[in-house]
């Protein structure tokens, strides 16, 4: 099992403040891996940096044992590794499918080989996913016109669309109703034994994640407080100090 | 609508345009200038309406056409319609180059940044043009006269501007039903979204301004031609007026669709026009109240309009599987 993801020693600052410190994690080819911490402690923050949303200040990411840490976001993205974001983004003035199209790989090849029609692979594996999530019914209907939890679930579908090697997903169960959660459980765990997507997870239903992940991180003000299985991490005194604010 | 009633609305309409300067001999100037109004519409709409870019400086490109075509015209030295053809293609491929160029740096900037840069484009080039000799200055340029020996000039440029119009019209929609096209879109709808997904935003964006820039161009040349004079302000970079046309009568249509543009320089055009017939004195006046009932009362266009009303007609709807 090769590691497919390695941040060593990852520091960013946004003016006095520092929202990584020194963080180092790995994830696993096959894996699928969460990372957990309190408000404000810098996940979302590790997220844009390992994407290339905004560099580092110092250290290293690396990706399948490249240095990715000076690449641009839409760079990144076209060799595999694809993030959700916390606020959904979806296009929203259009469906479904038209949603899906420009999702799949093929859309993000220069700008001449874009002046083609739509493949039928690409339609059919559309209508897969779509499927695959709950929202075929829903194909023609505008982005933007989908419950909050609906258009996680297309952003969800979108990612997996654009067949990532390694997927960040930025708290895939925020705002989603708690049957609909268990639906997206399952599907991510689907995407991760059928589809071989390596997947990051940040999550802060506990419940989810010690389910899902076979790794867990677990930042607070920046750093890296605890790494481990969900059991070591949940049994970790300092982790429940951290989320519960009291001295245990 | 079935299918033949369909063809047979196109090929009638496509018929009616073909008659129209010969039923209304009197209006063959205006319906031309109405060809070229749907041709504004249309590249305007290509950035503002289907990618987001609300662009104020599409003039730009119209007025490098208008003056590319005429200096080339003017040196040549060749025959009326070999040198209009040779400085059509020229104004086109100059256009459509400065777009890209432009576009790698102006494309940067997002939003009202955007326009406002833009803005600074047209008049920029105004005072350019108005200042360089080589293109006539402050006199502006006459092209060369359409031989008088020859009758036809009006139905001349009649035909050329609506086979111009006709191919925008064409080569947009082929173009809107790829990959590019969802590709601005999805740019117009999130651009974060878009690079966070990989898409090549730059070379689409840029691309997607020298495509508009490509038949402002020619429009621009076509339009030299035919007015016979190009100041530099009133004409060629006229900012106040067609630069701001553009965008209203795509957003008076319904920006961001096919047809939006197409009907919404059709409706202005004909009320301009009638507000200059029947309300002389005031057209300025009443110009200015329709575009701010345009922005008021119909942000979305006549399509956008119907399209919030009637969202099935445009396929949009909730499709239960057997």
């Amino acid at each position: 099992m090769s590691v497919l993801l390695k941040v060593e020693n990852a520091t960013k600052t946004f003016g006095g403040v520092v929202a990584n410190r020194n963080v180092s994690l790995e994830v696993n080819e096959g894996d699928i891996a969460g990372l957990i911490g309190p408000n404000g402690s810098g996940k979302t923050t590790l997220f844009n940096s390992i994407v290339g949303a905004h560099p580092i200040d110092s250290g290293s990411v690396q990706f399948e044992g490249q240095e990715i840490s000076k690449l641009t976001v839409p760079v990144i993205a076209r060799r595999g590794l694809v993030r959700t974001f916390q606020q959904t983004r979806i296009y929203a003035e259009m469906n479904c499918v038209e949603n899906m199209r420009i999702s799949a790989p093929d859309a993000r090849s220069s700008v001449l080989s874009l002046l083609s029609g739509f493949s039928s692979q690409v339609d059919v594996r559309a209508e897969e996913l779509l499927d695959f999530v709950g929202l075929a019914s829903k194909r023609f209907l505008r982005a933007g016109s989908l419950s909050f939890g609906q258009q996680k679930l297309l952003e969800f579908a979108m990612a997996l669309m654009s067949e990532p090697k390694l997927l960040l997903l930025d708290e895939p169960t925020a705002g989603v109703n708690p049957t609909l959660i268990n639906g997206l459980i399952d599907r991510l765990v689907r995407a991760n034994k059928e589809l071989g997507v390596t997947l990051l997870v940040i999550e802060h239903n506990m419940r989810v994640i010690m389910n899902l992940a076979e790794h867990i991180t677990c930042l607070a003000h920046g750093e890296v407080l605890a790494q481990g299985s969900p059991q070591e991490v949940r049994d970790n005194p300092i982790v429940v100090e951290a989320y519960l604010g009291a001295s245990a | 609508m079935t299918n033949v009633q369909k063809a047979s609305l196109i090929g009638g309409g496509f018929f009616l345009c073909l008659v129209a300067p010969f039923l209304m001999p009197q209006f063959a100037t205006q319906l031309t200038m109405l060809w070229l109004m749907v041709v504004f519409a249309l590249t305007w709409d290509t950035l503002g309406g289907q990618m987001g870019y609300n662009s104020f400086g599409n003039i730009l490109f119209f007025g490098i056409g208008a003056y590319a075509c005429a200096v080339l015209q003017r040196d040549l030295g060749l025959d009326y319609f070999a040198g209009l053809a040779v400085g059509l293609l020229f104004a086109a491929v100059l256009s459509s180059l400065i777009a890209i160029v432009l576009g790698f740096g102006m494309l940067g900037l997002r939003g009202h940044y955007f326009a406002i840069g833009t803005l600074g484009l047209g008049i920029a080039a105004g005072e350019i043009a108005g200042g360089w000799d080589y293109v006539g200055a402050g006199s502006g340029m006459v092209p060369p006269l359409y031989p008088t020996d020859l009758a036809g000039r009006e139905l001349f440029f009649y035909f050329l501007m609506f086979a111009l119009a006709l191919a925008t019209f064409l080569v947009l929609r082929a173009l809107y039903a790829t990959k590019f096209g969802l590709a601005l879109n999805a740019i117009r709808d999130d651009e974060d979204k878009a690079e966070a997904m990989g898409l090549q935003t730059t070379q689409i964006k840029s691309f997607a301004w020298a495509v508009s820039a490509l038949f402002l161009g020619i429009g621009g040349g076509l339009a030299g031609n035919l007015l016979g004079f190009i100041d530099p302000r009133d004409v060629a970079f006229a900012g106040a007026t067609f630069g701001v046309w553009m965008v209203l009568m795509a957003i008076l249509g319904g920006k961001g669709t096919l047809w939006g543009p197409v009907i919404g320089a059709v409706v202005f055009h004909i009320t301009q026009e009638l507000f200059w017939t029947y309300l002389l004195g005031w057209q300025r006046v009443a110009l200015g109240l329709l575009i701010v009932g345009i922005v008021v009362f119909f942000p979305n266009g006549i399509l956008g309009t119907l399209r919030e009303r009637r969202p099935e007609w445009f396929g949009e709807k909730v499709e239960e599987r057997a």
